[in-house]
């Protein structure tokens, strides 16, 4: 990197004064863009939590009485996935942090399509006003995130509400798809001289996957939602036994969406993982064509699995063997990624800091979560294990301690880099540990509950599953307090004077990111970056 | 001295209920008396599968003990792996990174042991899934709907037998009943005769769900699927609906009688007659029992 992108930095700080409402509200530049998508998933997995704490406090002691009527039980549950999945993991890891890196370490100036890139944040925050408003409506939506006629047709799901929280889905559908155009786009296309793809950073790779499988799975859930519309408000009957149709039609385009979708939240997570572990080792990657080749086999691999969702669906033997062996498969990749994150720490010189502790905590959690994954490929056990606890747990263990853990790791990788404060290291080790206690705690009892056999969505269960969802409460209730911590980590950040060096991990961190100031500049490269 | 007459005092007493209770029983005789002496529920601080009712189940719990410790041997391994590493390199033990970033060896062989052990999880699992969809000669049939919220049983071989099933309400409970899971009528089955299930809805998704056997399937409306058991002891055996189908998804539980095989046909002639009225249109759209928000 030349030395003269440093000097010209600090008129980069402020290039011309903006007012706030054109800076915040009509935003093209992707840092800004980025930081807003951080905002918006900081109050999605707000939400997204108070509305896990609640479902938690009510499962604490069967027969509880903290939610009165199974409709309100239906639009939390409800609620809770569409808003953890759409309003918190993905603005933070594809439309946050990727936005703020992406461009960044490809030695771009900005998105390709700045306009369409806010273009995209606001669709975000109307799709997060409809679903409050499909929560809040009436008696809510109530047919679970996986939105399953004919439960949420007209007839068992009368009122707007459930139009609402349909028409979200499209409305941060389209944000993501324009998103991931804009990635495809920047990635293909605005790479600095020399790096090549093959030499592109794995958080760019990961976010490039991602984006293609967006592109190719949100059109499909987009058809499956408009279909549902028209079932619900124009009298087709896509969905309607009654008038031809097949609710399994829509079991079909929605998990044509729903695995790949999977990946769309863990692949990010995967980027941001190995640039933690390659830092904190001071190594760098182990394999990296491996590394890169794996997300693009997961990615692929990953439209052909959708209907082990519905094994016990309708579905015919011969098919349920297919998608279990194509299940199976996906093992492989995800295996190479995890030995080669343990093969760069191998001969390393490790140093924990809180990113890394987020990241091995990651390694090892997802690899439960992995584990529990492969049990449930087995369509002869999933006969037994489908949509009870184990269920919840295997999901949890991958997205509540993978892609959860992923974010906080890249957060306290980056948030020196995004605001040029650093992190208070003790609070960010309190926070690790307290949350990693709280999750497992919620968690890892529900994989017994699954086993005993106790059904998802219950607001009030046999008093047999009384003993686990009680430790499980318990672990919640950690969770949440755990979450303070974090709050006093974001106080201590933006409170801080201190001021941070361009590197501020050292030699192991040896992307674009770290060859320019702390916070980044407006405008990140004066000079264009050349990569040898 | 005090104590033995304390003991022989109370058998006596004991004695004289169990002598009450079998003139009740001579009485009115109950088909399904059977099922009484042996209850497959969930139990507080439960950690594995129910006990297997069903050959299926038996399978289906061998086939999750087989890969759980594969699986249990990766996280393990993994585990190791990672304690060791983090504690042999990290910056006090090893201040200088080594610089290694291929070995074409390692990365072949943690791409083909993986595969190995796929490879031995796959060939028992697939077998399972043909068996488990192996519903050929039956001995009876018995058509299962869901309804929102309650299930209706049809036998098949007795012509007129269909009835419905509801939970019973929590303040409605009496001794000896579960709480969400014991049913008003419950389904009456023969030990030992293979059972088929045929599974529909009359409304919405609901899940045929009964863990101890190992049978779960969607009742999707306008499709039906089909599943199968032979249950191995006389006992009771529970379920749940296992796909949310609305504001009672948790109050339609499925309870299962298994009697000796002459036990069910004698049940099946009185039942005829108690479950006439029973066979009432299952369109109705609220429950028979107040099983509404009032009950929670």
């Amino acid at each position: 990197m030349s030395s003269t992108t440093h000097d010209h930095a600090h008129e980069g700080h402020a290039p011309h004064k903006q007012s706030f409402v054109s800076r915040w509200l009509m935003s093209t530049n992707h840092k800004d863009i980025g930081t807003l998508y951080i905002v918006a998933a900081f109050c999605g997995a707000m939400v997204g939590g108070v509305l896990s704490m609640i479902m938690r406090l009510q499962l604490m002691y069967p027969h509880n009485g903290i939610i009165t009527s199974g409709n309100t039980w239906n639009a939390i549950i409800t609620a809770h996935g569409l808003i953890m999945i759409f309003w918190f993991v993905m603005p933070a890891l594809i439309g946050g942090l990727g936005n703020w890196f992406v461009p960044i370490m490809i030695g771009a100036p900005d998105m390709a399509f700045p306009r369409l890139n806010n273009m995209s944040f606001w669709f975000l925050v109307a799709g997060f006003v409809f679903v409050m408003l499909g929560l809040f409506l009436g008696s809510g939506t109530g047919a679970g995130w996986t939105l399953y006629p004919p439960l949420d047709n007209a007839q068992y799901s009368p009122g707007v509400a459930t139009d609402f929280s349909l028409f979200s889905i499209h409305l941060v559908g389209i944000s993501s798809l324009l998103g991931a155009i804009n990635f495809i786009a920047t990635i293909l296309n605005m790479r600095a001289p020399g790096l090549t793809m093959h030499k592109m950073p794995l958080f760019c790779w990961s976010i490039l996957v991602t984006a293609f499988l967006l592109v190719l799975a949100i059109p499909v859930l987009a058809g499956a939602v408009t279909m549902l519309i028209m079932d619900r408000n124009f009298g087709t009957s896509f969905f309607e036994p009654a008038g031809g149709g097949d609710p399994v039609l829509f079991q079909h385009l929605f998990w044509f969406f729903g695995h790949p979708e999977v990946y769309i939240m863990i692949l990010p997570a995967f980027g941001i993982i190995s640039h933690v572990v390659s830092t904190f080792s001071k190594k760098p990657i182990f394999g990296y064509l491996g590394m890169v080749y794996a997300m693009v086999i997961i990615g692929f691999v990953g439209f052909v699995v959708w209907a082990h969702h519905m094994f016990v669906s309708a579905i015919s033997t011969d098919s349920k063997v297919y998608f279990e062996v194509a299940t199976l498969v996906i093992a492989v990749p995800t295996g190479i990624k995890v030995f080669s994150w343990i093969a760069t720490m191998w001969g390393g010189s490790i140093e924990f800091k809180t990113p890394m502790l987020w990241a091995v905590g990651f390694i090892f959690l997802f690899v439960i979560g992995g584990a529990t994954g492969v049990v449930l490929a087995n369509a002869s056990l999933d006969q037994e294990l489908h949509n009870d606890y184990f269920l919840i747990a295997h999901f949890h263990y991958v997205l509540s301690m993978g892609a959860a853990f992923a974010i906080f790791a890249g957060f306290y990788f980056w948030i020196g880099k995004m605001s040029g404060h650093q992190y208070p290291e003790f609070w960010g080790k309190v926070h690790f540990w307290t949350f990693f206690l709280g999750v497992n705690l919620t968690f890892f009892p529900m994989h017994f509950l699954g086993l005993a056999g106790m059904p998802r969505r219950y607001p009030d269960y046999a008093d047999a599953f009384a003993g686990w969802n009680y430790v499980s409460s318990v672990g919640a209730i950690i969770s949440g307090l755990s979450t303070l911590v974090f709050f006093y980590v974001l106080y201590s950040v933006f409170t801080s004077k201190e001021k941070l060096a361009d590197n501020y991990w050292g030699e192991g961190a040896t992307t674009l990111e770290w060859a320019v100031p702390s916070p980044a500049p407006h405008h990140t490269f004066e000079d264009v970056p050349v990569i040898r | 001295m005090k104590r033995s007459i304390v003991s022989a005092l109370g058998a006596a007493c004991l004695l004289v209920l169990l002598g009450h209770v079998a003139l009740a029983q001579t009485a009115a005789p109950d088909p399904t008396a059977a099922a009484n002496s042996y209850v497959n529920a969930p139990f507080n601080w439960q950690m594995w599968f129910p006990v297997a009712g069903s050959p299926m189940q038996a399978q289906i719990d061998w086939l999750m003990q087989y890969v759980l410790w594969i699986m249990a041997g990766v996280v393990g391994f993994v585990a190791i792996l990672l304690a060791y590493v983090l504690t042999r390199f990290r910056a006090s033990r090893n201040p200088k990174p080594s610089q290694v970033t291929h070995n074409t060896l390692i990365e072949v062989v943690w791409i083909v042991v993986p595969v190995l052990l796929l490879a031995v999880i796959i060939i028992p699992s697939i077998n399972l899934i043909y068996y488990e969809a192996d519903d050929s000669n039956p001995y009876m049939t018995v058509t299962v709907t869901g309804h929102q919220w309650y299930w209706e049983y049809s036998y098949n071989s007795v012509p007129g037998l269909d009835y419905t099933s509801y939970m019973v309400p929590d303040d409605q409970l009496k001794p000896g009943e579960l709480r969400r899971l014991s049913v008003d009528h419950p389904m009456v089955l023969p030990v030992g005769e293979k059972i088929k299930f045929v599974i529909t809805s009359g409304d919405v998704l609901h899940g045929f769900y009964l863990p101890s056997l190992g049978v779960q399937k969607y009742a999707i409306p306008g499709t039906t699927l089909t599943s199968w058991t032979t249950i191995t002891k006389p006992g009771t055996y529970f379920g749940q609906c296992n796909q949310i189908c609305g504001l009672n998804h948790d109050a339609m539980p499925i309870e299962i009688k298994a009697v000796p095989l002459a036990d069910y046909i004698a049940w099946t002639k009185t039942a005829l007659a108690t479950y006439t009225d029973n066979a009432a249109p299952p369109s109705s759209p609220m429950p028979r029992n107040q099983l509404a928000d009032a009950t929670r």
